[in-house]
């Protein structure tokens, strides 16, 4: 229903992001690396990221719908949609991007204790921290809950010992929120913590990893005899694993784009720009345009099943385990989308180098998306939980209480 | 909100599972099948649907309907999906209503609609002239002859033809023009040949040789574009039955899975089973959103129901083939009995995918739509 202040604010949004976005932040993404990110240890941005950062961080609009007490705009969810929209229609960026407004945040506010949503949250808000996360290692992928990571209870502070593998910008990162064991003994969901612990503290190191891609977006992070204060700890200690799985749920439906306003390029434009047409002025390769076809009639259902989930969770359905859906289908797609691209581009989508092939931009693309299906839970593991968790599918109770 | 049911929709949603769960259950199109009945519908369920006012759904107030809108009528289909009755729902109430709704003129509707709208008589769409739908396909034609018309042509794959009391036939005008007229089933020089089909529904051919047409019968507004969007509404409604058939298949699978046992355990604990039909919910999900969008794209007006239509078609078609495969499948030795019924819903797909357009033609009308 438009009332009259939703209609104010809609031409009040629209007019700051006309007054404020400048023009060079209104065109698609190619890459993280193109948005701000803020934090200590960011190359700084742009004069132009800075302009826009600035003006959007005096209103609260790099977290608009958090609480103006820890740095957000204090809107309403249905002014944020407005807000959302208008940033959508203007094609403008996202004056910020981190992991702390997208992961840490919604979980501080549901889990956090006062002190912590006002010094971390409001940091997150101002660009001044940048937040890594730590949950992976080596022996824990999909087993997410075998984590080892040790934290020790030494009176007023935990001593961590351990290893968390992809760690995504951990070396561009100035905090990193943990998953550590605090019982060893416990059953292995029941000993998790959930700690927030400084990367400048005695004993962190990290070291990027080389993919496929030719980029290192993750980290390998190692925590030697690290001294993390125990007002640290975020909710209870051995509660951490439902905070985890609360996160989690956030970040599938991130990869699963959800809250996603970015304009993406038209795969069949791309197409249609490397290979021509034929004589009905239809793309020359009819099996490409019918696997495009294909790709983007799935986009666009799934478009609409994000925006129907939105307005169920308005009326009261929340995304619950159907977060685990909209990342394996956002991540499924956007792999078959790469694999057109490459396809349409023949020998010029296989380029790794050189200015000819805009230094293998698909091509490192491409490889970078085999990751979508694997990071934040691999395909087969949001399968498992569809399985479990919403189709029931597992054996019933046996009187011993065990499934089989 | 467009994609989430208000109070009333909700209601008549549960009101429509609650009536056809229990009075028109598979078992009921299985006994019309066993005892070839020449009607190949229940017309006491029918007398009952008619009574609950479905049939009034679509139609305006002034015609005596309820102007409840397609996102209702939706819900009702998807149900009947669930139980593959048999009954004019589509054929009357969806696609021959729309045809009047969309291309009558106000003495046509004051005619037609009031008596569609009580029940009194049932109505059907011709459109296909060769067996895979394509519209732009039409022969069927009207001639002038001392002020009124002559209308010769043969309609295939007709829902309910045999059954229905006039039938809304689209052709040629005498000027050239793409029209529909409507015709009384029971006229001179119509035969109709009614056809057994896979899923044991009711369908017809339809030969029209010299009809007598007066201009009346023409629907006044009838050219291309409304006969288009006539044809994108019954898409539509053909999609949601269809992902209601496709749902109920899929749940009834799951159900199985979690009974039958093998090797001393429940088929649902087996990750190769689990995975398969955890991709099968993906998928209705997804067209689930497709056909909710499709009919508030109908309900709101918009001017441009093509793409909406197709999309919504599309997917169902697709997924619609994936889950009754799937079921027969996961069902195994049983699910290739006729005792047990996730076959009809096997049999059911394969004739809603082809109806009005199978995925191929969504799929392409899609990429034609968005400049590919």
């Amino acid at each position: 229903m438009a009332t009259t202040d939703t209609v104010t604010f809609k031409s009040e949004v629209r007019d700051f992001i006309e007054a404020n976005c400048p023009e060079a932040l209104r065109k698609p993404v190619k890459k993280f690396e193109d948005y701000f990110w803020g934090g200590k240890k960011s190359a700084g941005g742009t004069d132009e990221q800075i302009k826009w950062f600035n003006a959007m961080k005096e209103r609260g609009w790099t977290v608009p719908h958090w609480p103006k007490e820890y740095g957000g705009g204090g809107l309403s969810a249905e002014e944020n949609k407005i807000f959302l929209n208008e940033m959508a229609k203007a094609g403008a960026r996202k004056p910020l991007f981190s992991f702390g407004i997208s992961m840490l945040g919604p979980a501080l506010l549901k889990f956090g204790n006062e002190a912590q949503k006002k010094e971390h949250l409001t940091k997150i808000a101002n660009g001044e921290i940048w937040w890594c996360q730590g949950y992976s290692e080596p022996g824990a992928g999909s087993d997410l809950a075998a984590l080892q990571t040790r934290a020790e209870d030494k009176g007023d502070h935990y001593l961590v010992n351990g290893q968390k593998v992809w760690t995504s910008y951990a070396d561009k990162a100035d905090w990193i929120f943990c998953l550590v064991r605090t019982d060893p003994n416990a059953p292995k969901h029941s000993g998790i913590s959930f700690l927030l612990i400084d990367m400048e503290s005695e004993g962190v190191s990290t070291r990027p990893i080389k993919l496929i891609s030719g980029k290192s977006p993750f980290c390998e992070t190692f925590f030697d005899n690290v001294k993390v204060p125990k007002e640290n700890l975020v909710g209870q200690e051995n509660m951490g694993w439902s905070i985890a799985t609360f996160l989690l749920t956030h970040e599938r439906s991130m990869i699963g784009g959800i809250g996603d306003t970015d304009v993406k390029q038209a795969l069949h434009d791309f197409a249609l720009g490397q290979m021509g047409s034929d004589d009905n002025g239809k793309l020359a390769d009819p099996l490409l345009r019918k696997e495009i076809a294909e790709i983007e009639l799935d986009a666009r259902t799934l478009d609409m099943t994000i925006q129907r989930s939105l307005e169920e969770a308005k009326s009261g359905k929340p995304i619950g385990a159907r977060s685990s859906f909209f990342k394996y289908a956002y991540t499924e797609i956007n792999k078959r989308r790469y694999e057109a691209m490459v396809a349409a581009a023949g020998v010029n989508g296989l380029g790794w180098e050189g200015e000819k092939y805009n230094d293998g931009a698909v091509a490192k693309q491409f490889c970078r998306t085999k990751g979508n299906s694997i990071e934040g839970g691999t395909s087969e593991v949001q399968l498992n939980i569809i399985a479990k968790r919403i189709l029931h599918l597992r054996g019933k109770k046996q009187e011993n209480g065990i499934r089989t | 909100m467009a994609y989430v049911l208000n109070e009333e929709q909700s209601m008549l949603k549960d009101s429509a599972k609650e009536f056809l769960k229990n009075n028109a259950p598979v078992a009921q199109l299985r006994q019309l099948r066993d005892d070839n009945d020449s009607k190949g519908y229940n017309e006491s369920t029918w007398q009952q649907m008619v009574e609950m006012g479905w049939t009034a759904l679509t139609i305006p107030e002034e015609y005596e309907g309820m102007n409840f809108g397609y996102l209702g009528l939706g819900q009702i289909l998807e149900e009947s999906g669930r139980t593959l009755t048999s009954s004019p729902l589509l054929s009357s109430v969806a696609m021959a209503t729309a045809a009047i709704n969309i291309a009558g003129s106000d003495a046509q509707k004051k005619d037609y609609l009031k008596r569609l709208s009580h029940g009194e008589i049932t109505a059907t769409l011709a459109i296909d002239e060769t067996a895979r739908h394509n519209p732009n396909v039409i022969k069927s034609s009207l001639q002038s002859q001392n002020g009124s018309f002559l209308l010769n042509g043969t309609k295939v794959f007709v829902p309910d033809a045999n059954i229905s009391d006039f039938i809304i036939v689209s052709c040629i005008d005498a000027s050239g023009n793409d029209s529909m007229v409507i015709l009384d089933s029971k006229s001179d020089g119509i035969t109709i040949t009614r056809e057994h089909l896979m899923d044991y529904r009711n369908y017809g051919t339809v030969e029209l040789n010299n009809v007598k047409v007066s201009s009346d019968q023409i629907l006044a507004n009838a050219n291309k574009h409304t006969i288009e969007r006539t044809l994108d509404v019954a898409r539509v409604a053909v999609a949601a039955e269809l992902y209601g058939s496709s749902v109920e298949a899929f749940e009834r699978s799951v159900a199985y899975l979690k009974e039958r046992k093998q090797f001393g355990v429940e088929l649902a604990t087996f990750q190769g089973l689990q995975h398969r039909c955890a991709i099968m919910f993906c998928e209705l999900e997804l067209a689930q959103s497709a056909v909710l969008n499709a009919l508030n794209a109908i309900d709101r007006g918009d001017e441009d129901i093509r793409l909406a239509a197709s999309t919504a078609k599309a997917k169902v078609c697709k997924v619609a083939q994936l889950v009754s495969n799937e079921g027969v499948q996961l069902f195994g030795g049983i699910g290739m009995t006729d005792d047990e019924e996730i076959g009809f819903f096997l049999k059911r797909a394969r004739v809603g995918m082809a109806m009005l357009g199978d995925y191929n033609f969504h799929l392409d009308r899609f990429a034609v739509l968005n400049g590919y």
